[in-house]
């Protein structure tokens, strides 16, 4: 891998909440967030768990990759639902390695455990043979291969995580489901006081909720999820350098996703960050600044 | 110029259930640097946060010369509740005196509590300034 090779961001799944197979979703996609984070040397990392991860499942079988990285930002389940039928876990050859934030009470593992058990699911995760080891995010930045990460709580109900990433030379933000607004007006507030304010400042890119229009957001405040607004001026405000929008809401057809870009890029005006909407099957190759 | 230090997302979220709360509360990092205080603590300081800024929490409510109530002797840095939060991270509770930087004396009970984001991992205090 050369120092300055960038990443490869491939979109899996960006739907919130629920998985929204049909007709009208066909162009952004169904399935719940999954996102492939991969380097020139075939060094990747899978970030969280949705439905998406199903179909990334069966491209590492074909790759032949047998060491995975998993960062869960939370356990909703939209989050982690696909972890189960996701091919390498079934795999004894594969080792799997997955981080997730703490929790005061339940290690990582017993929580996960609750989705792979009766009544959930007919198998407990004792019978699954791969080799899967579970990690609390650390307090600290730490790394993973050539991969430079940290992680810090974000707003959103329960224990959830914002990644920072870094690798061939760029830098990635992922924070899913975030709702800054809740703890002020974003544009008012110094950017230490913002909730994920050190994982996203300064990303090349930055992929963030957006789930609601502004108008929805009024009638779901304290949910968890951010409205265009909101997330576009977060992204003014850590000075990211792109913005990906992310975790459509379920009930937002392929036409309603392409008004909420349209809002965005209206909201963004001419600061040149153009704000993009996921789509499943999406890459962006990422590079740092020249 | 200095880059602000980010904060943990306990302060961040204790600063916002403050900053709409009418009873006087002050805010620490984990350091003890005062990081806030609410509307309702420029009665008790005689100071706006923006006036003030981030500092040690000792350098700034030394200003206020806390005394006992029960002794009107002066309460040292440690017996203080914020102080006691802090280093012996453990809640604290202390009725004393403050004097604003106006010169007027006002009698609080004070409570003060750690913010623990993990088991272990103190964050900040959250320090309640009690009317009398």
């Amino acid at each position: 891998m050369t120092a300055n090779g960038g990443m490869r961001i491939r979109i899996w799944g960006c739907r919130g909440s629920l998985p929204t197979p049909g007709a009208s979703t066909v162009r952004y996609g169904g399935n719940t967030s999954c996102v492939e984070v991969g380097l020139e040397d075939g060094s990747l990392l899978v970030l969280d768990a949705g439905t998406g991860i199903r179909c990334l499942g069966d491209e590492l079988v074909e790759r032949g990759v047998r060491e995975i990285r998993l960062l869960l930002t939370h356990l909703h389940l939209d989050h982690l639902e696909g972890l189960r039928f996701f091919a390498p876990m079934w795999n004894p050859e594969v080792s799997i390695d997955i981080w997730g934030p703490p929790s005061p009470t339940w290690s990582l593992r017993d929580r996960i455990a609750r989705s792979f058990s009766p009544p959930l699911f007919p198998l407990d995760l004792k019978d699954v043979p791969s080799q899967v080891t579970f990690h609390d995010v650390p307090r600290e930045p730490w790394t993973i291969g050539p991969f430079s990460l940290s992680a810090s709580l974000v707003v959103h109900p329960g224990p959830t995580v914002g990644y920072r990433i870094e690798a061939g030379g760029a830098t990635f933000a992922y924070i899913p489901d975030h709702e800054p607004a809740l703890c002020g007006r974003i544009g008012e507030l110094s950017p230490d006081w913002i909730s994920g304010g050190a994982v996203a400042h300064g990303a090349d890119l930055l992929l963030h909720d957006a789930q609601y229009f502004e108008d929805e957001y009024e009638a779901r405040i304290g949910w968890g999820h951010s409205s265009v607004a909101d997330a576009v001026a977060f992204a003014g405000a850590v000075e990211a350098r792109r913005l990906l929008l992310f975790h459509h809401e379920p009930v937002h057809a392929d036409t309603s996703l392409d008004l909420l870009e349209d809002r965005a890029r209206e909201l963004a005006g001419q600061n040149g960050r153009g704000p993009t909407l996921a789509r499943e099957g999406m890459v962006v190759e990422l590079r740092g600044p020249a | 110029m200095a880059v602000a230090r980010p904060k943990h997302l306990v302060l961040i979220l204790a600063r916002e259930f403050a900053s709409n709360l009418a009873t006087p509360t002050m805010i620490t990092d984990e350091r003890g640097y005062l990081v806030f205080f609410n509307e309702a603590a420029e009665e008790v300081f005689g100071r706006s946060y923006a006036e003030v800024g981030e500092m040690p929490y000792d350098e700034w409510t030394s200003r206020f010369e806390p005394r006992s109530i029960a002794t009107d002797e002066p309460v040292p840095l440690e017996h203080r509740p914020t102080g006691i939060a802090l280093n012996e991270q453990r809640p604290a509770h202390e009725r004393m005196r403050y004097t604003s930087i106006e010169g007027v004396a006002r009698e609080n009970s004070v409570t003060a509590f750690p913010l623990f984001a993990h088991h272990d991992e103190l964050v900040g205090t959250v320090t309640i300034f009690w009317r009398e």
